[in-house]
Formats: C-alpha cells, structure tokens, sequence
C-alpha cells in the first residue's frame, strides 16, 4: 500500500486519492487565442523528474498540490494550493 | 563421437558461412539522409519500407538500449482492428492486413497466429457501444459481430460466465483478432532494412535535437553529432522527453502498464479473451503461457517497477474470468510506459519543427499498428512531409482545432 500525505487528511492510502494533472498557469479566457486554450487544455510537459501536479482526496473532495518524482515514484511533499494561490479566506463565524 | 564431427573438428580452418542477421555498422557517420531515433517497430519498420519502397538507404537507426528492447518487447502482442472510429477501423484493418503477409515477405517466421478476439459486455451500455464498433467494422470489410452468452460459452469453455458478479451479456466477436510473436516483428523488420543497407546503430542515445530557425539540422547523441535534415522520433515511452530536447510539447501524459505470464501449460484457449468491466485480459501464446495484462496505474510514471496493487487487481480479475488459473504460478511480470493521448489515438506526421517527424503517442495500441504505422511513415518522409490521408486525421494539430480522433471505448481494457 503506498502512502499520500495528504495536508488534510493526513497519511492514507493512495487508493483513496486521484491524480488531477500537472499545475500549469491558465490562460486568460477572455482574451486568450483557441490555439493557447488547447495548449492549456491538451498539452503537457510530462516530465521525468520533480513534478508539482494536483490531486484530490476522493472522499473529502480536498483539492491539493504534490510534489512528486515520476522516475522514482516517491512523494517529495503535498501542500493546501493556499501556500501559491491567494484564495480568500473563509472565516469559521461567517462574518 | 560420430566422425563425421570429428572431421568437422580437426582442420584449423574450418569452412562455415560467415553470416550476421545485424552486422555491427562500426563508426557512426556524420550525415544521413534520415535519422529514426528508436530502434523498437515502429522505427525499424519505417526504415525498411524507406528501403524498401523509396529506395531510401542513408538511413541511421538510433536506439539507446538494444534493438526492440523497449515497449516492442513490453506489449502482450494483440493484434486487431475492432475501433471505433471510421479513422481508427480504417487505419488498423490495414495494419492486420500486412501482418498477415509479414512472415513471406521476411522469410522469417513472425508466428502469426489469427485466433479471434472476443472482448465480453457486462452493461447495457457496453453492448450498445459494441454494437456500434461491429457495425462501424462491418462497414470497412473487418470480421466483427455481437455475440449472445451460448456463443461464448462454445467458443471459451473455460470461461466464467458470471466474473465478480457480472454476468456476461454479450461479446464483440472479432475474427481477424490475432497474436504475433513480436520480437520477431522488430527481427524481421530490422533484418529486412539492414540488408538493404540501412544502418542500426544500437547503445546510441540521442541527448539533444538540433534545432536551427525552426528546422531540423540534426541530433547529437553518446556517440557524436549527426547532422541530418530529417528526424523521425518514433521513442514509445520518452515521446514527450524526445519532443522537449526539440523545443515543444505534446498532448500526452506518460503512464506505466503492466503485464504477466504464467508458467506454460496445454492449449486450452484459442481465441484472445477481454473483460471491459474487469479491466483485464487474457490470452494464451503458442508456448502455452497465459499472458494476462490490465489497466494502466492510476498516476503518471516513468518508472517500470510494478505495484503490489495493480498486481493484486489483475490477477483477482483474471481468476474471476478463468478460476483454473489461481493453480497456476506466474513466471514473469514487467511494465512498460505508455504515452497516453486524450483522445485515446496516436500522434502522427508533422510537428512544429520543420523536418522533425512524429511517431508519438502510441498508449496501449502501437504494437498492432507496426507494419502501417513504418509504411505510411515512410511515404511521410519520402516524399518531403506529404501526409498521406490515412494518417492525416492523427495530426498534432487536430488538438489546436478540438478535431480529437476518439478511441477512447475501443481499448480492449478501458484505461
């Protein structure tokens, strides 16, 4: 059984988690050509080395990013997309 | 001893035909009229119908390892044309038709053996998409029908036919589905363009792509420059690796598949047999073996070690299909990295590099497609970077068009 760290959840099974595809930088959809979207859409670089990519944990539907090596298939480190992207903040009272 | 032998033994010379199927081609030269990097099927299929065809023969051969030592030696050797789409149905059927002719035309025994494939329903929803592929099929002359379950119990009596319980509803019956040896495919096609002058150059890495002004000038590899103004990458595997030291990237993700044999026994089942549901399939070689082989992993990797639960699903759903087997031992497994596309179809003809060729994105379906794929990638390159019209619609630009060729309910397995 492999292992995922997940920044939720904690360490469970691999099983439970499911490989979202490489982090890359969305193109503006307003202004961006059908050529750049299919870019963005298809194409990959599918490196063999050190990967940042997204995954999800099924059963929370918790969206995270890995850093992983595709040669070694080792789990360099998981981390909440909050540490790159600016979401803003829930707060727990709802104000 | 007899002494026949014996007369054989004492002279100092003794008088044998000296004969080398892949003579080693010594030193590397520095310009070629074609280099293929990747010495698995697909490249020395090209190189011998360039030879062949085109009269092509300053060609060299690049492979890093040995020849036909990557996925040529990985696959489970399936050879059929039961697609989906009128691209697809088109294109296979005429690689099941060379296939057929290999071991005449090679003088070299390839052990075609045409045995039928049937691949089982187990939802409503699968027979409806069966029933579409049969009549796709049909209509390009291939030999595929929808079976109902007393079909299938006569012609596998061995089969369960309530796997994991889900009862089999129907079957794709394909008749022109077959098995070949396939190392002997990349054998008799390497042999076949050697002697025809064609250079295999094996233990040679690429390391990097010349690129000058959006032109192919040649590649630099262990062994020294090559200068070349074409290149044709045919590297199943490394396809998108081979494409960045080119400067692009490609539509795909690179995923391992795997694969095992268990030790050989008496022929018992003639046709090759696959579950859509249980994500595996089963066939038997003309040595007895029971090769089984599955889904791809779930994440992608460039790493062919096996995993422990790929493993325990693929042999839990080959027993579920055939319980006899869980008295048989396994002999060997492996995995092998397939280049998944999104569109489940391969990347062919040209890339954003002028004179640069693409032979790329060959998933879990490039062994069957060998013979056409060398053929149609050698009218590619002689005749300058015209694309023929059976592989137009595999073009690396019909993703910049949303124009995807969608194979995707055709994989014997569902990856």
């Amino acid at each position: 059984m492999k292992i995922m760290p997940c920044p939720l959840n904690g360490p469970r099974n691999i099983r439970e988690f499911v490989y979202g595809g490489e982090l890359k930088s969305m193109p503006d959809i307003a202004c961006c050509s059908d050529k750049e979207w299919a870019d963005y859409v298809f194409h990959s670089e599918n490196r063999a080395g050190v990967v940042t990519e997204w995954w999800m944990h099924s059963a929370s539907a918790y969206w995270f990013l890995v850093e992983r090596n595709t040669v070694t298939d080792e789990i360099l480190r998981t981390f909440d997309p909050g540490e790159i992207f600016s979401l803003p903040k829930l707060s727990a009272t709802g104000e | 001893m007899p002494f026949e032998l014996l007369k054989f033994g004492l002279p100092k010379k003794f008088n044998y035909e000296r004969h080398a199927d892949f003579p080693v081609p010594g030193k590397l030269k520095n310009t070629y009229d074609v280099v293929i990097v990747g010495g698995g099927g697909h490249g020395v299929a090209t190189a011998y119908y360039l030879a062949k065809y085109h009269g092509i023969t300053n060609v060299a051969i690049l492979e890093k390892s040995y020849l036909g030592g990557g996925n040529t030696a990985r696959n489970t050797a399936v050879i059929r044309s039961n697609y989906l789409t009128p691209e697809g149905v088109d294109f296979y059927m005429q690689s099941v038709e060379l296939f057929k002719g290999l071991s005449n035309e090679f003088d070299f025994n390839i052990m075609y053996s045409e045995r039928g494939q049937l691949t089982l329903a187990h939802t409503d929803s699968a027979i409806r998409a069966f029933r579409q592929r049969a009549e796709v099929n049909k209509h390009f002359g291939g030999r595929t029908e929808l079976i109902c379950p007393d079909d299938i119990r006569a012609l596998v009596p061995g089969l369960n036919m309530n796997p994991a319980n889900m009862p089999v509803l129907a079957g794709l019956w394909h008749k022109d589905g077959a098995t070949a040896r396939h190392d002997a495919v990349a054998w008799g096609y390497a042999r076949g363009a050697v002697q025809r002058g064609v250079e295999l150059h094996q233990l040679t890495e690429v390391t990097d792509v010349l690129v000058n002004n959006g032109r192919v000038e040649g590649v630099q590899t262990n062994r020294g420059r090559i200068n070349s103004r074409c290149v044709i990458q045919a590297v199943a595997g490394h396809s998108s690796l081979l494409a960045s030291m080119a400067g692009f990237t490609l539509p795909i993700v690179s995923y391992p598949l795997q694969a095992m044999v268990t030790q050989p026994v008496k022929p018992f089942l003639d046709p090759l047999v696959s579950s859509s549901a249980l994500h595996c399939y089963v066939q038997q070689t003309s040595r007895g073996e029971i090769v089984l082989g599955g889904g791809s992993d779930p994440y992608p990797l460039y790493n062919t070690r096996s995993t422990l639960e790929l493993k325990e699903s693929l042999v839990a759903h080959a027993i579920d299909m055939f319980p006899f087997l869980a008295n048989l031992r396994l002999m060997r497994q492996w995995a092998g990295i397939t280049d998944m596309t999104p569109d489940y179809s391969p990347i062919m003809g040209l890339s954003p590099v002028e004179g640069y060729y693409l032979d790329a994105g060959w998933g879990t379906w490039g062994f069957k497609a060998t013979p056409i794929c060398g053929k149609t990638m050698a009218e590619l390159v002689a005749s300058g970077g015209k694309v023929p019209a059976l592989i137009a619609p595999f073009s690396l630009q019909r993703f910049d068009h949303f124009a995807q060729v969608n194979e995707m309910g055709a994989t014997a397995a569902s990856h």
